[in-house]
């Protein structure tokens, strides 16, 4: 019974309120992998790539149209601008198109974050929808950056759900190759300095510098695929960066470079655009690369994919997600044999995570927000939660869906969501939950059904001695058993 | 062309701080308890262009296009000049409560930002090598000699960063939405709580950390003025925090940064200026320490933006600080100058400038602060003359 309970809380997203526990509870999980629904109703439902690229091209165009940014999408220093910056003549039609944009986008996130919510809370294969967080929290994009919010839940739904069960190169191909994050990490704008385009600019003494940038480069070595510290150089981040030149978004733009480079349709496409590549041999962690085009970068993460290092960062994430903070070594170093031996077969991956003993032997995490609001929101007796008050409370308690604030994603340890101000949030936001519950609802009878084994005597005492089933419900939601997973 | 080399305030001030003898905070600090409040710029802070060296032959040829911000900024000198958004802060420079240390590094020497963070936040000589922050244990070291309050430091945050992070109690706060629960409901979830020491402890700091607060009501995250007030009437009265910080975001400027940075930079202006007016004549006993995990590329890159790079700015702002100048051994800008032919070289520790100035705000020995919150620099001189 105890392990019915772990399935539920530490691998799924918390029971149902309708829940009759498992009784093989890694089989149960094993049969969530096999089930896994990459795209469900809810989210085949959500606004599309081709729409929201068409807003947001529409959005740059007026932009375009208005002086305020120039062909590639950088800032022009023009009359224009600085009318914008002091507030003189033209500002007000700037602002109104921004405006615009960010109420459409916004319309786009929110629908994207419910669908999101709504798939993780009716899902049946809880194990599965927790592994699409983990993962588009490991290559996450950040709706900080304005420009990100229509396309962040695209990312995971497009780039992330498809491949979860499937082999890490693919994983990391389809993430870190997306046009959100293309988008998010600068490398639409990112030009070969010895490339076909930039060799035409120069030789058009056009006042524009075009070139490298890194951020995607980076990112990939550090956060995605070898994780920091683990031998690349800034040498190495510069040859992938090179590498990575001609990756690019199709259809955001209709400037003249983009027509140029036959950019200008095909709305949120990736697309290789060749004149943009840096031609030549690059070399990453000592291995030469001389393809040219897009089967460089491609070769490359097909071998970031499988090296060692990132076998080690991926086997002590999983382990630090499910079991502990400070995951034991021996099921890492399972995991890590476990990945390296299929050549990162993540569905391998995951059945070895099931049938480890540490995973069920450990304390059990405190829950992160985002988890909890959803293990909430899959109890709630009665009328289901509006999706805008569960984003609202995801925003109290600082894990808001696609806004880690960095490429990192959010952090996965209790200290970062276990402060006093995440916890007095979850004790307004249950307090003002509990106020929604059917009146004939049997907190008691409902902790006893779901928490068998774990709830102990001093909270069932607590829950009865409550003035209310309202007050009870609310107490049952931050009580110690319930905030643990 | 002749090589400026700078040395507008060296690290050679000796003050009588020096002389005291231990870690006990004098009693000499007049009118009042002295504050502290460190706000973190996450995403690396572009220090070439928070305070631009215009008085460098090679600076215009390294920046090309992001040039115009720097000349019409304020001129400090013949050799810096302040951005032009950061107007309150210009303000506070030419009143004496501003300073600056130009060309400054923590011991990390990678391009990480998280790693970079972490050594910034824990003051270890690696990432992730010490487990506590510096401003915990600072928090500790005073908390044993000061008058106690129910907490004495606050993040302004949802999490505690790391920073604050460690077996001192601290806290931190943002204002709810929600209506809070009657104190009936709060005392049953204590109940709760009886046999979880870690959550018994979280709620009953973030109940002493609400009744700071008061009724302070939800601001508006683009309102960063309402923020630095907010901070401020976390630090005022006699239950203040002594210890405080703020995290801000969105220096990681990769691409078209010149716009983007304006609005950042007038953002962290106005939480100062909402912090500085919060505080009112608290201001004097007040120091703000403005960090980074490590500058950029002192070259703008092809996308109108920077890389991650190394030395950067801190800022020093407040009643205690010795303002009105810039602390820099300048290291040039030509290529041979640059750290890896593309990063400004750091010559003034950030560890060494921090525990120097906090040492005389607080009245501490600097030494043995230093050992304490930077242990790995702590056979150096901890930087003096930042603070009178």
């Amino acid at each position: 019974m105890l392990m019915a309970e772990y399935a539920e809380r530490r691998f799924g997203l918390g029971p149902k309120a309708s829940l009759t526990l498992p009784s093989d509870p890694k089989r149960y999980l094993k049969r969530q992998l096999e089930r896994y629904d990459p795209r469900p109703s809810v989210i085949a439902a959500a606004p599309s790539r081709e729409t929201i690229a068409r807003a947001t091209s529409d959005y740059l165009e007026m932009l375009r149209a208005n002086g305020v940014i120039g062909d590639a999408g950088d800032n022009r220093r023009n009359s224009n601008m600085r009318q914008d910056m002091t507030g003189a003549k033209g500002s007000n039609l700037n602002r109104e198109v921004r405006k615009f944009f960010r109420t459409s986008a916004r319309d786009f996130y929110s629908q994207a974050v419910t669908a999101r919510i709504t798939a993780a809370t009716q899902s049946d294969n809880a194990f599965a929808e927790r592994l699409v967080h983990f993962w588009a929290n490991h290559f996450a994009v950040s709706i900080d950056k304005p420009i990100v919010l229509g396309f962040a839940g695209v990312h995971e739904f497009e780039a992330v759900r498809p491949h979860i069960m499937g082999r890490f190169a693919d994983l990391l191909k389809a993430a870190s190759l997306h046009p959100a994050m293309l988008i998010y990490l600068d490398q639409t704008q990112s030009i070969g300095p010895k490339s076909t385009a930039a060799r035409i600019a120069k030789a058009r003494r056009r006042n524009r510098q075009l070139g490298l940038n890194e951020n995607l480069a980076r990112e990939i070595l550090e956060l995605h695929s070898l994780g920091v510290r683990s031998g690349y150089d800034q040498n190495d981040v510069v040859q992938l960066a090179y590498a990575l030149t001609g990756w690019t978004v199709s259809g955001l733009s209709r400037g003249r470079l983009a027509q140029r480079l036959n950019l200008d349709g095909n709305y949120g496409a990736l697309a290789f655009a060749k004149p943009l590549h840096q031609p030549g041999s690059v070399t990453v962690m000592g291995r030469k690369y001389s393809q040219s085009g897009k089967a460089q970068s491609l070769a490359i993460l097909d071998d970031l994919a499988t090296h060692p290092s990132t076998a080690r960062h991926i086997a002590t994430k999983l382990a630090c997600h499910f079991a502990a903070d400070e995951p034991p070594s021996s099921l890492v170093a399972r995991l890590e044999q476990d990945f390296l031996q299929t050549g990162g077969d993540l569905s391998s991956l995951y059945r070895t995570l099931i049938d480890s003993p540490e995973t069920w032997q450990a304390q059990g995490k405190y829950t992160s927000p985002w988890n909890w609001a959803i293990a909430v929101n899959r109890m709630h007796p009665g009328k289901a939660l509006p999706s805008r008050q569960l984003l609202n409370a995801m925003r109290m308690m600082g894990q808001q869906p696609w806004k880690p604030g960095s490429p990192a994603g959010f952090g996965d340890r209790q200290s970062d969501w276990l402060g006093p101000d995440t916890l007095l949030k979850r004790i307004d936001i249950s307090h003002r939950i509990a106020a929604q519950i059917p009146s004939d609802t049997d907190v008691r009878q409902m902790a006893r059904q779901l928490f068998p084994e774990t709830l102990t005597a001093a909270t069932a005492q607590e829950l009865s001695r409550a003035e209310s089933m309202k007050q009870a419900y609310a107490m049952l939601l931050v009580s110690p058993e319930f905030l643990r997973r | 062309m002749l090589q400026r080399r700078t040395f507008l305030a060296a690290g050679v001030i000796f003050t009588t701080v020096a002389s005291f003898s231990g870690l006990t905070p004098t009693l000499a600090q007049s009118g009042g308890r002295r504050k502290l409040l460190f706000i973190i710029q996450r995403g690396a802070a572009d220090g070439l262009a928070e305070l631009a060296p215009i008085g460098d032959p090679h600076f215009s040829s390294l920046r090309g296009r992001l040039l115009e911000e720097a000349e019409s900024g304020f001129a400090l000198d013949d050799m810096f000049s302040l951005h032009p958004a950061l107007t309150n802060i210009a303000a506070l420079y030419r009143q004496g409560d501003a300073a600056f240390v130009h060309a400054t590094a923590s011991a990390y020497r990678n391009r990480s930002h998280f790693d970079g963070q972490n050594v910034l936040e824990t003051g270890g000589a690696e990432p992730y090598a010490v487990k506590t922050g510096w401003l915990n244990r600072l928090t500790a070291l005073l908390r044993a000699a000061q008058p106690s309050v129910p907490v004495p430091a606050v993040a302004l945050s949802q999490d505690i960063p790391m920073a604050l992070r460690g077996p001192a109690e601290t806290s931190s706060f943002t204002p709810s939405r929600l209506p809070e629960p009657d104190s009936d409901f709060l005392e049953r979830v204590e109940r709760l709580y009886g046999d979880h020491p870690a959550l018994a402890a979280a709620l009953q700091t973030g109940n002493a950390t609400r009744e700071m607060a008061g009724d302070a009501k939800p601001v508006n995250p683009r309102d960063s003025k309402a923020s630095g007030a907010l901070m401020a009437r976390l630090m005022s009265g006699a239950d203040g925090a002594d210890i405080a910080m703020v995290e801000t975001s969105g220096w990681d400027l990769h691409a078209n940064s010149p716009r983007r940075m304006r609005q950042v930079l007038s953002r962290l202006d106005g939480m100062v200026e909402g912090f500085r007016s919060g505080m009112g004549d608290s201001w004097r006993n007040t120091l703000v320490i403005i960090a980074t995990e490590f500058g950029r590329s002192a070259a703008i890159n092809g996308t109108n933006g920077t890389d991650h790079g190394t030395g950067g700015v801190m800022m020093l702002l407040g009643g205690t600080v010795r303002g009105g100048r810039v602390y820099s051994d300048w290291p040039g800008l030509s290529n041979s100058q640059l750290l890896d032919g593309r990063d400004l070289r750091p010559t003034i520790a950030q560890e060494s400038a921090i525990s120097g100035a906090i040492a005389a705000h607080f009245g501490l020995d600097s030494q043995r602060l230093q050992s304490e919150l930077f242990a790995h620099v702590s056979g150096s001189r901890p930087y003096f003359g930042l603070v009178a």
